[in-house]
C-alpha cells in the first residue's frame, strides 16, 4: 500500500465511490449500536485509541461483561451512555469498496418518533432490527411506517442475535413471512430479510459458515447495489429553488442554489416560478470554467440570457412541465415540540427556500403510529403523527411529496414549520395535494385600488389595535378616541370584543384555538375595512402575541398601531366593571385572561397607556396626538 | 449517465449550507483556523461565491502560540485582496501572559473559548462558519449542522432543533448567535481526498520533515520557537508531522515518512489512531470533556 502507484490506483477508486445514506431503527435491546459498532469495525473505520477508550468505557458502563461493548462507541452524549440509552440522531461514516455511508443512527423507542424522522429524511434505505428471539414487534411496524412516510423505498430487515436461535433457519423464516404480511399491508414494495449476528459479525460485512442455509446478500453487499435516490432524483423534471442572488457588480447577476431534481444545459429553457416568466439558461458559471451540464444535487451558479426579476424563494423549473403554486394544501404533519399544536396560529413555513406564515386546520385525524388506526384529534403533541389541512398566506410553489414508483419530492414537498416566538422547530410535514378551492379561487383583480378609496376619504387608512386585559380600560379610551377622530372630520370605525362575539364570532368560545380565530377573523375585517379607507380601532383583550403579529403582518407597513392599554392585572380585578374577575376566581368562568389563561404583553407596542398614570381622557388626547403624528 | 461522486455531493452540501447561512443571517463571518479544515471551507466558500468575493470576512482568533508556519500561511491567505481576515487576541490573555506551559487548560479556556466569545461579540457576528466535522468525535457526532448558541453563546444538546432534508431553521432571536458547520457530514479522509483533488495550499506541517522535538506526556511536542521551556533537555531531531495543528505546545507529531499527501492517505490507511489523539486539549475530563467544553461555549 505505500507504493505510490498503489495508493494512486487506490484513490482513483476512491474517487468515484458513490454515497449512500441509510438510517439503523431498532432500540438499544434489538442490537442496534452493536451492528453499526461492527460494521465500523470490520471495515477498519475504528482507530486503537478509540478502541482502548471502547475498553476503558466498556469495563465502566458496559453491557456486555468482558467483552468490548461497541454500543459504546455510538452512543455519543454522557446523558446516554449512563442511561444507557440513544436519545438523539447520530451521525457515523464508514466505505466499502463500492461505496461511502453515512449512518444516522436513531433511538427506537416511540417518544423519539421525531428523531427517527429526522433521520428518515435524507435516508435511501432503512435497516429494520429484528430480535431473532422476539420476532416482528409493534416497534418494527411503527418504524417501517415512519419509513415509509419519509418516503423510504428500500428496506432491510436485519434479523440479529442470530447466535441466540442457534442460527436456526426455521426462526429466521418465521420472522420473514410475519413481515411479509404486515410490509403489504403498508405498502412496503421492496425489502430483503438477513440473517446477522452482531457478536459474531456473521453475514453483516463477511458470511461466515454459521449460517450456510441462506444463499442471500451479506448486509454489506447489499449496500453496495440498492439503487440511489439521487440517480432516480435526476431523471425528473427539472427543478431549482433559488437560494441567493449572486450580484458583485453591475455585469454580473446569477442565481445560485442547489437542484432538486432533472438536468440543466445551457440554452434550455426554464420557467421562473410564481411569476411565470420564460427564459433560457446562458451558462452555468463554475470556478473552474463553465459546465456543460449539471444534474440533480449539485449546487451550481447560473445566468439568464434575459434581464428577468427572480429572487431568493422563487422556484426555476423546466419551461414546459413546471410544478404548481397553491396556498391550500393538505398534509401530513410530525409534531416535534413539546408545546401542542394550536390550530389557527400563524407558524413560518419553510419550504426550499421559501418562507411564509401558514396555518394549520384542526387535524382531520391523528394516526396511532403503532396501529396505523386513524384517530379523532383536536390538535397534536410531542411525536404524534396528523393529517390536516395547512393555509399559506401566499402561493408557494411546491410538489407532492410522495410519487409512486420513484423518489420522494423531498425538496418541493417537505417543509418545517416554526414557532413565531421561540423559533423552534416545532414540526415537519409532507405536502400531499392542493385542495381544489385554492387552485379554483382565483384572486380578483379590483380597478378601484385602497389608495383610490384612501384618497376620497382624505385621509390614511390605520388601525388602532387596543390589547390589554379584561377591564384596563380598552374600550372606553377608544370610544373617546373615536369620538375626537369623528369631531375632526376623519372616517372611523371601532370593532368591539364583546359586540363582534354577538355576531361574527358568536360560535366562538373562549379555548386558545377559539380565541386565535376569534382574532383572525377581527384581523381579517379589520384589514378589509383598512382597504377601504378607515381609521379601524379594534378593542379585544388579544392576549397573544404571535396573534397581534399575525394582523400586524396583514397590513401594509405602518397602517398597524398596537396601542397597550397597561393596567395592572390588581388594579383590573379592582376594577372589575363586570364582575368577571371574581367569577373567574370563583372558578365559574374557565379560561380568564390574567387568571388561568396567560396575557402575553406587548414588547414593542407603537403606543403604550399607562392607567395608572393617566385618565382615559388624558389617554385618548394622547392617541390621537401620536395617530396625527404619523400622518 | 455518472452518478455524482461521494465528494462531488459533499462538496455540494457544504455549499449549500454555506449559502443558506449568508440568504439568512444579518452578520456571518468565517473562523479560519488554518488547519487542513478551514483550508477546504475557505476553499469551497470561493466557489459558492464564485465570481464574486466571499461576502464575510475570516476570523483568526489568535493564542499567540501557533507554529510559525501557520502565521505564514495565513498571512499568504489575507495577501489576497477578495479575502478580509480579521485577527483577535483576548486582551486580558495577552495581559496576564497566559501561556500552555504555566496555565494549563486556562490557556484554552482564555484564549479560545473566551477569546472567540469576546470576538463574536465585539464585531457583532450572529453566525460564525467552522471546520468541526462529525467523524471526529463522539458529542460532535451529535451536533447539529446550524448549532444555536444562547446569549452566552452555550450550547445545550437537549434543545438542539431538528434538521430536516436540507432544511435549516435559521431564525433566532436577537442577542442568540449560531455555529454552522458545513463539513460536519465530511471524514478526515474525505478532507484529504479533496485537497487532493482540488489541489488545496495546507500547511507544511502536515509532511514528514525533520523536526526538533521533546518528548512529554507521551506526546512529541516539536520546539517551534525560543518560548518553549527545556531546561537540560535537548531537542532531538525526528522525522516528523502532524494529523492536526493547533497551539504548537499542545499539538501532538507523528513519526512519518509522508512527503505527499498521496503517502499521507496511505500512512493514514494503516494508521492505529485517531486524528483527535495527538490533541492535548480532549484529554482533561474524560470521555466527555469536548461535550463539556461545547456547552461552556468552545466551538
Amino acid at each position: 500500500m505505500n507504493a505510490p502507484a498503489d495508493i494512486r490506483a487506490w484513490l482513483a477508486e476512491q474517487e468515484s465511490k458513490e454515497l449512500l445514506r441509510f438510517i439503523t431503527c431498532g432500540s438499544v435491546d434489538d442490537g442496534k449500536s452493536t451492528l453499526i459498532g461492527r460494521l465500523l469495525y470490520d471495515t477498519r473505520q475504528l482507530f486503537d485509541d478509540q478502541l482502548a477508550a471502547l475498553e476503558a468505557d466498556s469495563k465502566r458502563h458496559g453491557t456486555q461483561g468482558e467483552k468490548m461493548d461497541f454500543a459504546l462507541l455510538v452512543d455519543g452524549l454522557s446523558a446516554e451512555r449512563e442511561q444507557g440509552i440513544t436519545i438523539d440522531v447520530a451521525y457515523r461514516f464508514f466505505a466499502s469498496d463500492k461505496r461511502k455511508y453515512i449512518v444516522a443512527d436513531t433511538p427506537g423507542h416511540e417518544q423519539y418518533t421525531r428523531n427517527m424522522v429526522t433521520g428518515a429524511s435524507t435516508a435511501d434505505l432503512a435497516v429494520l432490527l429484528v430480535d431473532a428471539r422476539k420476532g416482528v414487534l409493534t416497534q418494527t411496524r411503527r418504524h417501517s411506517y415512519l419509513a415509509q412516510l419519509t418516503g423510504i423505498r428500500h428496506f432491510v430487515l436485519a434479523v440479529t442475535k442470530m447466535d441466540l436461535v442457534d442460527f436456526e433457519r426455521q426462526a429466521f423464516e418465521a420472522i420473514c413471512a410475519d413481515y411479509r404480511a404486515f410490509a403489504e399491508q403498508i405498502g412496503v414494495a421492496e425489502w430483503t430479510a438477513i440473517p446477522v449476528s452482531g457478536l459474531t459479525g456473521a453475514n453483516i460485512a463477511t458470511r461466515g459458515e454459521a449460517m450456510p442455509w441462506y444463499d442471500g446478500p451479506t448486509l454489506l453487499e447489499h449496500l453496495e447495489t440498492v439503487p440511489l435516490d439521487a440517480d432516480a432524483d435526476a431523471t425528473k423534471p427539472f427543478r431549482l429553488p433559488v437560494q441567493w442572488v449572486n450580484r458583485p457588480n453591475q455585469d454580473f447577476r446569477g442565481f445560485s442554489g442547489q437542484i432538486a431534481s432533472g438536468r440543466i444545459k445551457p440554452a434550455d429553457e426554464v420557467r421562473i416560478l410564481p411569476s411565470g416568466r420564460v427564459t433560457r439558461v446562458e451558462r452555468i458559471v463554475a470556478q473552474d470554467g463553465d459546465l456543460d451540464e449539471a444534474v440533480a444535487g449539485q449546487s451550481v451558479t447560473f445566468t439568464f440570457a434575459d434581464e428577468v426579476d427572480c429572487s431568493r424563494g422563487d422556484v426555476i423549473a423546466e419551461a414546459g412541465d413546471p410544478p404548481q403554486a397553491a396556498d391550500q394544501f393538505e398534509a401530513t404533519i410530525v409534531w416535534m415540540a413539546d408545546e401542542e399544536l394550536v390550530p389557527g396560529r400563524g407558524y413560518w413555513l419553510k419550504l426550499g427556500t421559501q418562507l411564509v406564515t401558514a396555518t394549520v386546520q384542526q387535524p382531520k385525524y391523528e394516526v396511532n403510529v403503532n396501529t396505523l388506526e386513524h384517530l379523532a384529534a383536536p390538535s397534536l403533541q410531542l411525536n404524534s403523527i396528523g393529517i390536516a389541512e395547512i393555509a399559506t398566506d401566499r402561493e408557494i410553489v411546491f410538489e407532492p411529496y410522495a410519487v409512486d414508483g420513484s423518489s420522494p419530492n423531498r425538496t418541493l414537498g417537505g417543509f418545517i414549520l416554526i414557532d413565531k416566538l421561540s423559533n423552534a422547530t416545532v414540526a415537519c410535514g409532507m405536502l400531499h395535494f392542493a385542495l381544489r378551492r385554492s387552485l379554483n379561487i382565483h384572486r380578483q383583480h379590483l380597478d378601484v385600488s385602497r389608495e383610490t378609496h384612501a384618497a376620497l376619504k382624505g385621509q390614511k387608512p390605520a388601525v388602532l389595535w387596543f390589547t390589554g386585559l379584561s377591564g384596563a380600560g380598552k374600550s372606553t379610551i377608544a370610544n373617546l378616541v373615536e369620538q375626537k377622530l369623528v369631531a375632526r372630520g376623519r372616517h372611523t370605525f371601532l370593532l368591539d370584543g364583546d359586540n363582534v362575539r354577538h355576531g361574527l364570532n358568536r360560535d366562538l368560545g373562549f379555548t386558545e384555538a377559539d380565541r386565535i380565530e376569534n382574532i383572525r377573523r377581527v384581523g381579517e375585517v379589520a384589514r378589509l375595512m383598512a382597504d377601504s379607507g378607515l381609521i379601524v380601532l379594534t378593542a379585544f383583550i388579544s392576549p397573544f402575541r404571535a396573534e397581534r403579529e399575525m394582523v400586524r403582518k396583514m397590513l401594509p407597513d405602518g397602517e398597524f398601531i398596537e396601542v397597550f392599554v397597561d393596567t395592572p392585572l390588581a388594579e383590573a380585578e379592582k376594577r372589575d366593571a363586570k364582575g368577571l374577575y371574581a367569577k373567574a376566581r370563583a372558578g365559574e368562568l374557565k379560561n380568564f385572561t390574567g387568571i388561568d389563561s396567560p396575557y402575553e404583553a406587548p414588547e414593542k407596542a407603537e403606543i403604550r397607556i399607562d392607567t395608572t398614570q393617566l385618565s382615559a381622557e388624558q389617554a385618548a388626547v394622547a392617541i390621537v396626538d401620536e395617530l396625527l403624528k404619523r400622518r | 449517465m455518472r452518478s455524482l461522486t461521494h465528494l462531488d455531493r459533499l462538496e455540494a452540501e457544504s455549499i449549500h449550507i454555506l449559502r443558506e447561512t449568508v440568504a439568512e443571517a444579518a452578520k456571518p463571518v468565517m473562523l479560519y483556523s488554518i488547519g487542513k479544515d478551514s483550508s477546504v471551507m475557505l476553499h469551497l466558500a470561493k466557489k459558492a461565491f464564485f465570481p464574486g468575493p466571499l461576502p464575510f470576512p475570516l476570523l483568526h482568533v489568535d493564542t499567540t502560540w501557533k507554529f510559525r508556519d501557520m502565521y505564514t500561511l495565513r498571512d499568504t491567505v489575507a495577501a489576497d485582496p477578495a479575502i478580509e481576515l480579521i485577527v483577535y487576541k483576548n486582551p486580558e490573555a495577552e495581559a496576564q501572559g497566559i501561556n500552555p506551559f504555566d496555565h494549563g487548560p486556562l490557556h484554552t479556556d482564555m484564549w479560545k473559548t473566551e477569546g472567540l466569545k469576546q470576538a463574536l461579540d465585539h464585531y457583532g457576528f450572529d453566525a460564525a462558519f467552522g471546520g468541526a466535522r462529525r467523524d471526529e468525535e463522539k458529542s460532535r457526532a451529535k451536533e447539529r449542522i446550524f448549532s444555536f448558541r444562547d446569549k452566552n453563546h452555550r450550547w445545550d444538546p437537549k434543545r438542539q432543533r431538528p434538521e430536516l432534508w436540507s432544511l435549516y431553521n435559521v431564525r433566532k432571536a436577537k442577542g442568540e448567535s449560531m455555529r454552522v458547520f458545513p463539513l460536519s457530514n465530511w471524514t478526515e479522509l474525505d478532507v484529504w481526498e479533496y485537497v487532493l483533488r482540488e489541489k488545496i495550499d495546507i500547511v507544511p506541517l502536515y509532511f514528514a520533515a525533520e523536526r526538533p522535538t521533546v518528548e512529554r506526556d507521551g506526546l512529541i511536542l516539536m520546539v517551534d520557537d525560543e518560548r518553549m521551556p527545556l531546561g537540560d533537555e535537548a531537542p532531538v531531531t525526528r522525522k516528523v508531522r502532524f494529523r492536526t495543528l493547533g497551539c504548537y505546545p499542545l499539538s501532538g507529531a507523528i513519526v512519518s515518512e509522508a512527503r505527499t499527501i498521496e503517502e499521507i492517505i496511505a500512512e493514514m490507511l494503516v494508521s492505529t489512531s485517531s486524528e483527535r489523539e495527538g490533541r492535548a486539549i480532549d484529554r482533561d475530563g474524560g470521555s466527555a470533556s469536548m461535550e463539556k467544553k461545547k456547552q461552556e461555549g468552545y466551538f
